[in-house]
């Protein structure tokens, strides 16, 4: 984690603001460079929908825990600044939680634990711990934004690929025919890979995704 | 600052003062969304109801349609006790709009409450015949069977609940108007394991129960089994979930349990009653 306190004073979206949002996005992507929040990208990714709502939630959090927590940063004792940031994240989480239940109840029940353990994403203490306590909240704003989508984006590519190959489908639009009424691509002897709906292929898929990121950007391989 | 950030003192009143910060946000924001969550809770309560029915009319009916639907189909409500007995006032028509708070109302029986306070205790304690004689004398539980009518035909709906692995399994089982052959199921469940335990809410399933009866040729009941696949039992049995052995048994459990009274039920005059007044 490299980032470098903010100066006071400077354009909103400085130089130095602007890498805040794209660093996550590519090179210091939480989970592809990072490896954090693996556990939910591995869980719920089989539907784009679901992909989608909890990146949208992880995001929130993130955000809104990235700036409570920089705003607060010179009142937080020091003692007990692990405790604060979990006190913060966790009413976050209920408070999403409580939110999904009352307006989206159906991908709230398909999440079910998992939006509870976003308070366990270890991105999220990783951010507060690592930028939030040290910089400003607009700075941590977009940096929250940054690893927010950073996050997203893996979730959503994994979906993606998990969704149209599992279950031949993309947010529930059948791309390759009916498989139960074997129409379209399952007329011609076409089948669903079933492994493609269990956690083990995420691993697969984001062991591609990292594969050709890091062939892309040779200083990102470690070295031997 | 004048403050010292590291005293003791300092960080007691931090800390108090956070928690009874958050503590009244998360209260207000809880409270203000209830209405909206239990409105959620109760459609899909009814859409269950209608999918158990097992028609196809009923089974594609949504969240939202659900609500308004309901009474369309269910045209008859009423709560049995232990014995199969209808209580007192409790037979409601679908002219009689759904009354979450009357105590009367079939649709408002809290079966996930009944089961945790009455059922539970006992189910833990007594098995076999001891079971149903401590569940004979227990007043508190409440049965209730929703009439519906499809297409002029009849079917029994009757909510059952019971323990899975981690939490509450429950679900709606449909009986065609004989009183006996499973025209459809649904299951749910709190905090099943995905992939294993909480596959009972899938179709492949429930669809398992379709045309299994609850009462044998000679007229004795017979609960569906649910049985880890491959194991030969007689029917009527289906294939219980591999790696969700817990739920399958919770599924087993309380289905045994709870058809077996509207099996009395059916018995009984007024059940007989109900059956031939199609």
């Amino acid at each position: 984690m490299s980032e470098v306190a903010v100066k006071e004073k400077e354009p909103l979206f400085s130089k130095k603001n602007k890498k805040l949002i794209t660093d996550p996005l590519n090179d210091t992507n939480p989970v592809t460079i990072q490896v954090l929040g693996i556990c939910s990208a591995l869980a719920v990714t089989v539907k784009m929908d679901a992909a989608l709502v909890m990146s949208m939630a992880v995001l929130a959090v993130l955000i809104a825990g990235n700036v409570i927590v920089s705003l607060m940063r010179n009142l937080i004792p020091g003692k007990i600044r692990i405790i604060v940031q979990l006190v913060v994240v966790a009413a976050l989480v209920i408070i999403v939680d409580q939110v999904l239940k009352a307006f989206v109840y159906d991908v709230s029940k398909q999440l079910s634990v998992f939006v509870g353990l976003i308070i366990t994403n270890c991105i999220i203490m990783g951010r507060l711990e690592a930028f939030a306590l040290a910089n400003k909240p607009w700075a941590s704003a977009l940096d929250g934004l940054g690893n927010g989508i950073g996050y997203g984006i893996i979730l959503v590519v994994v979906a993606f690929f998990k969704e149209l190959f599992g279950s031949g489908t993309l947010l529930g639009y059948e791309i390759f025919g009916n498989a139960t009424d074997m129409t379209g691509l399952y007329a011609m002897g076409y089948e669903n890979n079933g492994m493609m709906l269990l956690p083990p292929s995420s691993l697969v898929l984001v062991a591609i995704y990292i594969w050709i990121q890091k062939s892309r950007n040779p200083s990102l391989q470690e070295g031997h | 600052m004048a403050i010292n950030k590291e005293s003791n003192v300092y960080t007691v009143i931090f800390a108090t003062l956070m928690v009874v910060v958050v503590g009244g946000v998360l209260a207000f924001i809880s409270s203000s969304l209830k209405p909206i969550q239990e409105d959620n809770v109760r459609n899909e309560k009814k859409q269950l109801i209608l999918k158990a029915i097992g028609s196809e009319e009923t089974k594609s009916i949504s969240r939202e349609d659900a609500g308004a639907e309901f009474n369309k189909y269910v045209v008859e409500r009423l709560i049995l006790d232990y014995e199969g007995n209808i209580l007192e006032g409790t037979r409601l028509t679908n002219e009689t709009p759904v009354d979450i708070k009357s105590a009367k109302d079939a649709f408002a029986v809290d079966l996930q409450k009944e089961y945790k306070k009455f059922v539970q205790p006992l189910t833990n304690k007594y098995t076999g015949t001891d079971l149903v004689d401590e569940l004979t004398k227990e007043t508190n539980i409440h049965y209730p069977l929703f009439i519906c009518q499809v297409n002029n035909k009849k079917h029994y709906v009757i909510p059952v609940m019971g323990k899975g692995l981690w939490a509450g399994v429950w679900g709606y089982i449909g009986l065609e108007s004989d009183g006996r052959t499973i025209s459809g199921a649904v299951f749910d469940h709190k905090s099943e394991t995905p992939g294993l335990g909480a596959e009972i809410s899938k179709d492949f399933f429930s669809d398992q129960f379709i045309e299994k009866t609850i009462v044998d040729q000679t007229g004795k009941y017979t609960p569906v089994k649910v049985v880890k696949p491959g194991t030969g039992v007689t029917e009527p049995y289906v294939d219980g979930i591999s790696g969700g052995t817990f739920t399958s048994v919770g599924v087993d459990e309380m289905m045994n349990r709870t058809l077996a009274v509207y099996h009395k039920f059916f018995q009984k005059e007024e059940g007989k009653q109900l059956l031939t007044n199609i």
